[in-house]
């Protein structure tokens, strides 16, 4: 998968087409939901919740995140929580 | 070292200069990964900025598809994750040491990379000849929605931060692909190969960043 571990013949490739397709698929929906007659509120959550969903497969297996040593994960968490902290920061405040 | 499994001995004595034991990658890669994570709060800050000035001037924005046209960025979208696709199977092609298949993926890649930054260069002509412009007081547009055209839909700060966020992409894109072709010129010249290809690898890793990117840019700016 990754230099790490490409030095053994057994190597299986993640399901990279079928990523793909689920990708395509919540894209789709993505459009045809935020045209829907429902809240804002609504509308925001289920289109923020399909992105991130679609960013996270990206990340897992496109960037092959998924199989990465646990001290590249800790090192990727570290400015979640910053993230998240600015987001809400600019929400709570109107 | 001895504690560490058998893969990660056998990779350190391989990249022996180059390997970062406490991260267990090798050095460019954890180099690239801090890169990439600069790059969040970089476009979180871009994202925040929006989300405030949205909240606090909402008279400024139009509702999805008045003035911006979905449909063609939805395609652009599709267009951005089949570069990703290919762009993996690049990888893996030399993981394979299919010298063949990285070419190939590559070059798709780079097409494919090529067309979403002409389509969005195309619309920002449409945006722009149609006068949706940064410093545009008001945005009288002609309307995609059934909006009659002279209606007011939108303030000078919506075409502000449009341009700034979606600019801010567009020109990561660019950027990847100039260094797709150098990656591209590299392959050609036999550099890479099955058991040393971080080139590609890298390269991989900011691609998809950059798709990442879009993915929640488009649900944000265009979306909702």
């Amino acid at each position: 998968m990754t230099t790490e571990t490409q030095t053994h013949d057994e190597h299986h490739d993640p399901p990279y087409m079928l990523i793909f397709l689920v990708l395509l698929v919540v894209t789709l929906a993505e459009v045809g939901y935020a045209f829907l007659p429902l809240a804002k509120f609504w509308l925001a959550f289920g289109l923020c919740v399909m992105a991130i969903w679609k960013a996270v497969l990206v990340a897992l297996y496109y960037m092959h995140l998924r199989s990465e040593p646990r001290s590249l994960w800790i090192l990727v968490a570290v400015p979640m929580p910053l993230v998240v902290i600015l987001i809400a920061a600019v929400i709570t405040e109107f | 070292m001895s504690s560490h499994t058998p893969a990660i001995q056998e990779n350190m004595m391989v990249h022996d200069s180059t390997y970062e034991p406490g991260i267990q990658v090798y050095h460019m890669k954890l180099g690239m990964w801090v890169f990439l994570l600069s790059e969040v709060m970089f476009f979180t800050s871009l994202i925040g900025t929006y989300i405030i000035l949205r909240f606090a001037h909402p008279d400024h924005f139009a509702a999805p598809g008045e003035v911006l046209n979905v449909p063609l960025t939805a395609f652009n979208t599709f267009f951005l994750i089949c570069s990703s696709v290919t762009m993996v199977k690049a990888f893996a092609a030399i993981q394979k040491g299919d010298q063949k298949g990285l070419k190939l993926w590559l070059l798709a890649t780079i097409v494919i990379g090529a067309c979403f930054v002409g389509i969005q260069a195309i619309e920002y002509v449409a945006l722009v000849h149609e006068g949706f412009v940064p410093a545009a007081a008001e945005y009288h547009a002609l309307g995609r929605t059934g909006v009659e055209g002279g209606a007011v839909l939108g303030g000078p700060l919506y075409g502000a931060t449009f341009y700034t966020m979606t600019g801010f992409h567009g020109a990561h894109v660019s950027i990847g692909v100039i260094c797709l072709v150098f990656v591209l010129i590299r392959a050609m010249r036999g550099h890479y190969t099955h058991s040393d290809h971080r080139g590609v690898e890298l390269i991989g890793l900011y691609w998809h960043f950059v798709d990442l990117v879009w993915i929640i840019l488009f649900t944000i700016v265009y979306l909702i």
